[in-house]
């Protein structure tokens, strides 16, 4: 196996945001999309900062302010990471050496 | 060709017939309509065939938007052909407003929305409030103002409620089905209903004149303060409908949302945000209108 997958977010003009209740619209602009995200996904992605960012450094940086869980929480996020990249919503930068 | 012009709301249609019987309805029934000069819309009753313009006579709904598949109508279901001729432009072709498959009502100012399925109860329920102290607005279509095309400068009050997201008002013809049109039959005069149409693709339809002031303020838009999902036939029951169910719910029950792009996300997540949505079951047209008026004093 390779190094660690690194992704960056779509630059933030082509996402419009609009928090609804316990959900996350997300309108994505080049493509014309509405997507409907829930926790930990607008997390996630402002984790992720300008990036190109890893799932372990965003559970670092989202275990400064969530209680993440202490074994599996690389996978999980990277599982994450991977459906955004489905949707478009972030971008494949890179692989880590 | 049999030609007739009328305007509901901001569209404004042309529907031409080969026959003369659905053309004299139209102008029977919405004879308080105003005529306009430009159109927005064109539908056209044709046809099937050439020789069924005279043999068993069968009504192709056409126009600027057509669905490929679209069954033909005896002509005794003329008027059923052109409504949904001119509801058919709407659905594919309006682009001004955010179009929800919704009825709506106004009171003190403010507009009540209410979408749901064919069969929901919207049509009767519309109908019903604008006999009992509400205007009418629609049956089928409400429309969502953008908030596009407005002056800075512009401090009226019709502005400050676009401002807000208002609904606009497309009055058409109620097109009254099974139960609702006994419903209507004994509260509205004679006049005001069109043919029953036995036997449509609907069940039994029967078109009813709104009321007259509904007409006259045609152009008057109302902010939104209440939205129901009514359900017809099901025990008593109210539920809050949360802004995230809203929003899908209400992507589905618009057929130009995907179209509008970013101007309908806005228009629609403000929306979501800021109308407090209930879904409504009750048994007859009675309790819902009752649920409605409660639910409507205990809004914000």
């Amino acid at each position: 196996m390779d190094g660690e997958l690194l992704y960056t977010r779509v630059p933030d003009e082509e996402l419009l945001w609009h928090p609804l209740g316990p959900v996350t619209l997300v309108y994505h602009v080049r493509s014309g999309i509405t997507h409907i995200v829930m926790e930990p996904v607008p997390e996630i992605l402002a984790a992720m900062g300008a990036g190109p960012i890893g799932a372990a450094a965003i559970a670092v940086n989202l275990a400064q302010r969530f209680d993440l869980p202490p074994t599996d929480a690389n996978a999980l996020i990277g599982a994450r990471l991977a459906e955004l990249e489905t949707l478009g919503l972030i971008e494949r930068a890179a692989r880590r050496a | 060709m049999h030609e007739f012009r009328v305007r509901v709301g901001p569209a404004a249609f042309r529907v031409g017939s080969a026959w003369k019987a659905p053309i004299d309805a139209l102008r029977r029934l919405y004879g308080d309509y105003p005529e306009p000069a430009l159109v927005d819309f064109t539908v056209r009753l044709d046809p099937a065939r050439p020789w069924r313009r005279y043999v068993r006579p069968s009504v192709l709904i056409a126009g600027d938007f057509m669905l490929p598949d679209a069954a033909p109508l005896p002509l005794a279901q003329g008027l059923l052909a052109a409504e949904m001729g001119m509801n058919m432009q709407m659905a594919l072709g309006w682009r001004r407003h955010l179009l929800l498959h919704a009825g709506a009502a106004e009171k003190d100012g403010r507009a009540l929305v209410m979408t749901g399925h064919s069969g929901s109860g919207k049509s009767t329920m519309a109908a019903l409030l604008g006999e009992g102290g509400w205007r009418f607005m629609s049956d089928e279509f409400a429309l969502l103002d953008l908030g596009l095309g407005r002056r800075a400068d512009d401090k009226t009050a019709a502005a400050a409620s676009q401002e807000s997201g208002a609904i606009l008002p497309f009055p058409r013809l109620v097109s009254l089905k099974n139960e609702g049109i006994g419903a209507m039959e004994q509260r509205v005069p004679h006049w005001r209903l069109g043919p029953r149409l036995r036997g449509t693709p609907k069940g039994d339809v029967r078109h009813l004149v709104p009321p007259a002031a509904a007409i006259a303020k045609m152009d008057v838009p109302a902010a939104p303060r209440l939205i129901v999902f009514p359900r017809f036939g099901e025990a008593r029951a109210v539920r809050t409908v949360a802004p995230g169910e809203l929003f899908m719910r209400l992507t589905q029950a618009s057929t130009n949302y995907v179209a509008l792009g970013q101007a309908g996300f806005a228009a629609l997540a403000h929306f979501c945000q800021t109308v407090p949505a209930r879904a409504i079951d009750y048994r007859n047209g009675e309790e819902g209108v009752e649920l409605i008026e409660r639910l409507w004093e205990e809004a914000p």
